[in-house]
């Protein structure tokens, strides 16, 4: 778990800064240190730190950089496979595609800096994450954002989500990566703090792989990229420090801006130099700026290094060394090399447009020291290690609601009426959601490698090199393979808010199938986990069972944790958001012949119910559903993952994907088996009349490991499914013009397609 | 009474600005090497009916609170001319 994008403070804590007038506080606390976390940074230095030095540990002793309250809980995800090249801990997990190719994915959270500027917290998002994908040698090759804002009836709610998706999109077409998918959530909790996740993917030649450590006394770290300006300097905490009273600290600014051309150079220069064997190590800056990226790139190699502050090239005038320590600046990455390429690194940056300097050397120490001038004054001193090894780790108290048992007695199936006459279609037509509206402002296309874009249960993409210039060696060929790739990311609050164990192994278990349902074998799972305020226990506790709940699904289904992101704070006026961990999971695709089923029905054809009954038949079939929440029911106890069941259609679903023997198919997952048949039929346009659903638990309910596929061969099907063990069932068939479930649910497809098309632009 | 407005919306000092960088990097290659400190804003012209124009003065304020500008990171400078 590493540190790279821009911290999260609580909102409104930014704009709100007050300028401390009085020096009662001391630096520390003003910082955001605590008294022990002093105490112990005195200890390491044998010393009390100075302003400069401080604030550098504050910087990365900051939840958000150091993983204080969640790391302990982070272990015991499962994070070894075989194909695992590396795992957490730096900038991007990797593992082993085959064929010499090597797959790079992160995802992490800019929940907080779109709260307050959607456009450029979005925006900045979007280029934190390709650095950390390009950082590792890898071109990145999707872009994916799970985006979660409060009611659209809510002017500000709607005011984020319109600047956040433009923000995405302007970063991501301009810098020419396509963004392929993603989630888009509507609910009251996140109405004062909307959770906006990027996930990136990279595709790297094996041998190109680079890590972070600097090494090799004597070698240059060479700062590329934009200048350095008063961006973010420490997040909030800094800014109201009342040690650094140089002009106001109210006129400093806290928001970034992107700039996509720059990252564009930025991606082609760092790839050229990277390819050419040019640079040891290489990081980009992201919280914490400049200590981050030279402490971490000597600590993680063992080395000392100086940094001349003087060689920094600033965007403004008279910058305190804190503030050019600690900001923020975007489009900035810090490569290490040997003298003698220097030149020639020299050559290729001013080839691709990029700014280089020589702004520090390594040494032979275990210091990370700061200088004024080459020759001049030491500003800080302190221990490589000391800002990132020795970084606190609390134990914080954590603690189940204390009306937790009661809570799970209450069932909604036994707690709710069934539905009159009429309310199944309008339940219905509540939940419909054509993204349309979103996705397509996003290029998916980029690239000509998307198979399955936006709006699909998983993305696919054809893996080879995207072979877009010469830097790039494709060892498959621009001929590319019939190999593949399945993406999904897939979070769920109301879920986690009734059962963060099982809800987080129900995400699992989806992401899983969602990756089957596009022809994938998983291999890999990389979260974000979005959390409210760690000083609060049910908070934590949430935190702890959420992880126990991933560690236990990823451990039953193989699929290895190469990485995440810990998002916390997350909560406005003092209430909490729901536990919201997202899930990304990637698979690969064996064979990709031809494009995998939509999600979709094709007229006459039969649709078939595939996976266990029983387990949207007990009476916690309802728990967690959208249909109880949508009659204010958020509790009961969620219905455990069968992994071997589960297993067992994840193989069957990835095989019939694709082999051509399906016209549609979708998982079941939000809304049940009503709101899956409908999404099938409103997508293509096809009506449905299925029987066989014994009664609204069985209908609605969102217990895991099922799928609806729709085929002209259902005995072929049954037969496989047989083989596989899985059972399935013929529920009806496909065509009309209404979507029916005999006894249940009658609707006009007319009608359920103008609820779907009118949710976003109504 | 109606007020011709003109708001003018700048990004404020320290922000930055990829624009105006962009177009200062320009500046050079055209003869133009004396020119520096480029910053691209927005100016937005508007009439507002209001009794006064201190009246019109905080309604546009607030219009630009609510969408033209966003103060983390814009300032704003409205000027009016009575009509």
């Amino acid at each position: 778990m590493d540190r790279s994008h821009a911290p999260e403070p609580a909102p409104g804590s930014v704009a709100g800064v007050e300028e401390t007038a009085g020096v009662a506080e001391p630096l520390h606390r003003a910082l955001g240190l605590t008294d022990e976390e002093n105490e112990a940074i005195t200890a390491l230095l044998g010393r009390e730190g100075n302003e400069l030095e401080t604030a550098m540990f504050a910087v990365m002793w900051s939840e958000h950089c150091s993983y204080k309250s969640s790391r302990v809980h982070l272990r015991r995800l499962p994070s070894e496979g075989p194909r695992v090249l590396v795992g957490p801990g730096e900038n991007a997990g990797v593992i082993d595609a085959g064929d010499g190719l090597a797959l790079a994915i992160r995802i992490e959270s800019h929940n907080h800096p779109s709260a307050i500027e959607p456009y450029q917290g979005a925006a900045t998002g979007v280029g934190g994450i390709l650095r950390d994908i390009f950082t590792m040698g890898a071109r990145p090759i999707a872009l994916m954002d799970p985006l979660r804002f409060g009611p659209l009836e809510d002017p500000r709610s709607r005011w984020i989500f319109e600047g956040v998706v433009r923000g995405i999109s302007g970063y991501g077409n301009s810098v020419g990566v396509p963004t392929v998918g993603g989630e888009l959530v509507f609910d009251p909790t996140y109405t004062g703090n909307p959770l906006v996740n990027v996930l990136c993917l990279g595709i790297l030649p094996i041998d190109r792989l680079v890590l972070s450590a600097a090494s090799g006394v004597g070698n240059l770290a060479v700062l590329l990229g934009s200048r350095t300006g008063r961006d973010g300097i420490g997040g909030a905490s800094v800014l109201a420090s009342a040690g650094f009273e140089e002009g106001s600290a109210a006129k400093r600014p806290s928001v970034q801006v992107g700039d996509p051309f720059e990252e564009k150079r930025l991606i082609e220069a760092c790839l050229e130099l990277l390819q050419s064997g040019l640079v040891v190590g290489i990081q980009d800056l992201g919280a914490a700026g400049l200590t981050g990226a030279t402490s971490e790139t000597a600590g993680k190699g063992n080395v000392g290094m100086d940094v001349d502050i003087r060689s920094v090239h600033l965007r403004e005038e008279g910058m305190e060394p804190f503030e050019i320590m600690t900001s923020e600046s975007q489009e900035r990455m810090l490569a290490i090399v040997t003298p003698a390429d220097l030149d020639q690194v020299m050559e290729v940056c001013s080839r691709w447009e990029v700014r280089a300097s020589v702004i520090g050397k390594v040494t032979g120490t275990s210091s990370l020291r700061v200088l004024d001038g080459w020759d001049g004054p030491v500003l800080a001193d302190v221990p490589a290690l000391a800002l990132g090894e020795d970084r606190p780790l609390y134990h914080r108290p954590l603690a189940a609601p204390a009306d937790l048992d009661a809570r799970r007695e209450l069932n909604a199936l036994g707690a709710l009426r069934a539905p009159g006459p009429g309310e199944s279609e309008d339940d219905l037509k509540s939940m419909l959601m054509d993204t349309g509206p979103v996705w397509s402002q996003y290029d998916h296309q980029l690239f000509l490698n998307t198979v399955v874009g936006p709006g699909s249960d998983a993305v696919v993409l054809r893996l080879k090199g995207p072979g877009v210039n010469s830097v790039d060696s494709d060892p498959l060929g621009r001929a590319g393979s019939d190999r593949g790739l399945a993406l999904s990311t897939d979070g769920n609050g109301r879920w986690c808010s009734v059962d963060p164990r099982v809800g987080t192994a129900w995400l699992v278990a989806e992401s899983a199938l969602n990756v089957a349902c596009g022809g994938g074998e998983p291999v890999a799972l990389v979260n974000c986990l979005n959390f409210g305020n760690p000083e609060h226990p049910e908070v934590m506790w949430q935190l702890s069972e959420s992880i126990d709940g991933m560690a236990e699904a990823c451990t039953a289904l193989s699929i290895p944790v190469i990485g995440g992101n810990v998002s916390l704070y997350n909560e406005s006026a003092g209430v909490d958001i729901d536990p919201t961990p997202v899930v990304a999971v990637l698979g690969l695709v064996p064979r990709l012949e031809r494009r995998p089923p939509a999600v979709g029905l094709v007229e006459d054809q039969s649709i078939i119910l595939l996976g266990a009954r029983d387990e949207s038949q007990g009476p916690g079939a309802l728990d967690g559903s959208a249909w109880a929440a949508r009659r204010g029911h958020r509790a009961g106890a969620l219905v455990p993952v069968d992994y071997e069941a589960h297993a067992a259609l994840l193989g069957l679903v990835a095989a019939l994907a694709v082999d051509g023997l399906l016209g549609g198919l979708h998982d079941i997952s939000d809304g049940g088996i009503a709101l899956a048949l409908a999404e099938m039929a409103v997508a293509s346009g096809v009506g449905a009349a299925i029987g066989g659903v014994r009664d609204h638990a069985e209908l609605w309910s969102e217990a895991p490991s099922r799928v609806l596929a729709c085929t002209a061969d259902p005995l072929g099907v049954l037969d496989r499914a047989r083989a596989a063990g899985v059972p399935g069932l013929v529920l009806g068939s496909a065509g009309g013009t209404r979507i029916g479930v005999e006894g249940l649910l009658d609707l006009e497809l007319d009608e359920a397609v103008g609820a779907w098309r009118s949710r976003l632009s109504g | 009474m109606i007020f011709e407005a003109m708001v003018e919306i700048r990004t404020r000092p320290g922000i930055s600005d990829p624009e105006g960088a962009t177009i200062e990097s320009a500046l050079p290659r055209l003869g133009f090497g004396e020119v520096s400190g480029v910053r691209v804003g927005k100016a937005i012209r508007l009439s507002v009916d209001a009794p006064d124009e201190a009246g019109a003065r905080r309604r546009l304020a607030s219009l630009c609170d609510a969408l033209l500008a966003n103060p983390v990171m814009e300032d704003v400078e409205i000027t009016l001319m009575a009509d």
